[in-house]
């Protein structure tokens, strides 16, 4: 596994802690969400970042009154068929304005990534080390976009309308 | 015709490359086929019985003519030299070998076409009336609606992994030629009582092993709101529709669980908080897609010239077939042409490379270069003028695409079956080939009226057998394949699904017992205008019953 944050192969500093361990001290924590909302004031009181590992069968409304103070929202994505994560996200980024790390965990393969990145993601737990590297321009791959997303990129329907003579249309199809 | 721009040309170019680094992957042994599996399904590309399938989207059923000629070459180069058109307005190729799939795709892209999103579980080709735009009974073109929401769902990042595949049709007409109602969502435009056009919104119909008719859940949808409404009915569908269970995975299960309310409401919960979002269509960007289709500088001519007088006059095939084939069109002068893919003893659907090219041809000379594909699997010229229909017809008879059977016992639409399909259970092409063998005379084609049979190879209904006015299932039992019988379906404004008539019957009987029913509804039937499906409704399907089993 590699963490891609920001586009870069870098180091995970956050510890993923299992339901029945100790919480450390001092560290950037991982912790499952069950775990977390029982007990969530005394997580929050550490010193160090805490993230929340949210599975994608339970609704992300729960977690909107905390989301001020995490850092990361891991969300799950146990198989590449799996979609539930994608409406997560946007409804962390777009409507609840979430804006610490969005990591996305489980089997994340290179297809997915321009997918998740438009979703809203910027940190992803890649399965193979030759996905990881290739993920700038596998994201990099496409250059217009239908649709407005969580990445805030202009969709085809608003550019025609700022530069219409940039998209002339062609007569013969 | 939507005219494509340099975005939407970039983006189909794009996704050919992407496609071609994950075929090399995949022939490289960087994939395996389970990871490839999905990144195929996302262009079209299904392994079946025999070969690769690949099934081509062509939005809402409209081609230029020059994408007919890319069709036609494709059919030449990289397949048998046929394609098969679908009832979902597509066309697949059912030879096609994985090597030369990204080469194919290229060819595809430089002519505007694709295989986005026509497999896997995404947003599926939208569909529409084929005669939009040219009907004189619509309240404005769908196709627009259709563009705008298939640019929106198009490579969609939180609706690509959807639970399973999801089907959207829009009608704008007073009769339903698009089926919205046995759709995942159905749209019809339509005018309230205050007079501003907006969407009926239908969700949660279907077909397959659990059919339902759709349920409304919006009775009036401003314009507006169109592309935030459908995000919040997808992405309700995305976050609580079942993933455990492949069979009560679409939506219709989901709208069935909860109830059309609770989940009308579950839909107005997602929808509230984007509703006055990015999504909110402002009338310029609406404006600016309806920009992109180009509309046919029709000449100003009359009805019933002298040429098409005559010709009706003087040559009783040309009078039958114009009767059958040829539709009222909403400029002067002008016609819509059917063209029947349902020759007898062909397959349903299919056409050769040649009769492609020829297609193009006469689309170019007579339809302002224009062909729909229409749901039933035949092909239409939506813009000729009258004054040409002979020599339309002419030429149609010539490549054997004028049998005056729309809309009759013989205009059959059938899956692929076992033939082709590796989900059959039993053949349906050679089904529907015997009944136009058996049907082959015309003149008792026309006197039975309309009535439309259906048939599908399996539980999966890709050949609408419960809308069908007679449905044939194929099913297989003790390793034999048999036939499921329903009478009394149909697919449009007023869908219901067809009764099942008694015991499945074996496939060698299935024509006997097809003629048997007809039989029954000849006698049946009170005056020679009262339709197969008006008897049904009046009598049930008890005496229907009767005839078939009453020598089995």
């Amino acid at each position: 596994m590699r963490l891609v944050r920001a586009g870069r192969i870098v180091a995970d500093q956050y510890v993923r802690v299992l339901d029945d361990a100790p919480i450390p001290e001092g560290v950037p924590v991982i912790v499952p969400a069950a775990r977390f909302l029982a007990d969530a004031e005394e997580i929050l009181r550490r010193e160090a970042s805490t993230g929340v590992l949210w599975p994608n069968n339970r609704r992300i409304a729960e977690l909107a009154p905390h989301l001020d103070r995490l850092a990361l929202v891991a969300l799950e994505f146990p198989n590449f068929k799996d979609g539930r994560g994608y409406s997560q996200a946007r409804l962390l980024r777009e409507q609840y304005g979430f804006h610490g790390e969005l990591r996305a965990t489980g089997n994340v393969l290179r297809d997915q990534f321009l997918f998740l990145f438009r979703a809203g993601f910027d940190a992803f737990e890649v399965v193979k080390d030759a996905d990881a590297a290739v993920f700038a321009e596998s994201v990099a791959r496409y250059s217009v976009f239908y649709q407005p997303a969580g990445d805030r990129r202009i969709p085809a329907l608003r550019a025609r309308l700022q530069h219409p003579r940039t998209f002339a249309t062609c007569e013969r199809v | 015709m939507y005219l494509y721009d340099d975005l939407d040309r970039t983006l189909v170019t794009e996704r050919a490359a992407e496609f071609r680094d994950q075929v090399a992957r995949r022939l490289s042994g960087e994939l395996t086929e389970d990871e490839f599996k999905p990144l195929r399904l996302m262009n079209g590309i299904y392994l079946q019985l025999h070969a690769y399938m690949l099934r081509i989207a062509i939005p809402y059923g409209s081609l230029s003519s020059d994408q007919m000629r890319t069709l036609a070459h494709v059919a030449r180069r990289y397949d048998r030299n046929y394609g098969h058109f679908t009832t979902r307005q597509n066309i697949q190729f059912n030879w096609i070998k994985l090597a030369e799939l990204p080469d194919a795709m290229d060819d595809l892209a430089r002519a505007g076409l694709h295989g986005m999103q026509t497999s896997g579980n995404c947003v599926r080709n939208i569909t529409t009336d084929q005669w939009a735009g040219v009907a004189p009974d619509e309240i404005e073109d769908p196709r627009v609606w259709a563009e705008i929401l298939r640019q929106h769902l198009t490579l969609h990042p939180e609706f690509s992994f959807l639970p399973r595949k999801f089907k959207i049709a829009v009608t704008a007409a007073a009769h339903d030629r698009a089926a919205i109602r046995v759709h995942d969502i159905g749209l019809r435009l339509h005018r309230n009582g205050a007079g501003e056009v907006g969407f009926e919104v239908v969700v949660g119909g279907g077909l397959g092993r659990t059919p339902f008719i759709g349920k409304t859940i919006k009775p009036f949808l401003p314009k507006r709101d169109v592309l935030s409404y459908v995000e919040a009915v997808l992405r309700t569908y995305n976050q609580f529709g079942r993933r455990d269970n492949i069979y009560k995975a679409r939506i219709k299960i989901l709208v069935h669980d909860l109830g059309a309310e609770a989940f009308a409401k579950e839909v107005d919960a997602e929808w509230q908080p984007i509703k006055d979002g990015p999504l909110a269509l402002d009338p310029a960007v609406v404006a600016a897609v309806a920009g992109h289709f180009r509309y046919p500088g029709y000449e100003t001519l009359s009805d019933n010239p002298p040429e098409l007088a005559k010709a009706r006059a003087s040559d009783r095939r040309f009078g039958t077939w114009f009767a059958n084939s040829v539709t009222n069109h909403k400029a002067p002068g002008y016609a819509i042409v059917t063209l029947s893919l349902k020759p007898e003893g062909g397959p349903p659907g299919d056409a050769t490379a040649e009769q492609m090219d020829a297609i193009a041809d006469l689309a170019d000379r007579y339809s302002f270069g224009e062909i729909r594909v229409g749901h039933e699997q035949n092909l239409v010229l939506p813009h000729v003028a009258q004054r040409d229909l002979p020599a339309v017809w002419r030429a149609l008879e010539a490549l054997g695409l004028a049998t005056p059977n729309i809309g009759l016992v013989s205009d059959i639409i059938a899956c692929p079956g076992l033939d082709y399909c590796s989900l059959a259970n039993t053949r349906s092409i050679p089904v529907a080939q015997e009944l136009t063998r058996r049907f082959r005379d015309l003149d008792l084609a026309q006197s039975l009226g309309r009535l439309h049979i259906n048939i599908s190879g399996c539980i999966n209904a890709c050949g609408h057998h419960h809308v069908g006015h007679i449905g044939l299932l194929g099913v297989e039992k003790n390793g034999e394949e048999v036939f499921q019988v329903t009478i009394g379906g149909q697919a449009d404004e007023n869908a219901v699904l067809g009764t099942l008539i008694g015991p499945a019957v074996p496939y060698a009987q299935v024509a006997d017992v097809v003629e048997d029913i007809v039989e029954a509804y000849l006698e049946l039937r009170t005056r020679p205008d009262e339709i197969f499906l008006e008897t049904v409704k009046r009598v049930g399907v008890e005496p229907f019953r009767e005839r078939v089993y009453a020598t089995r």
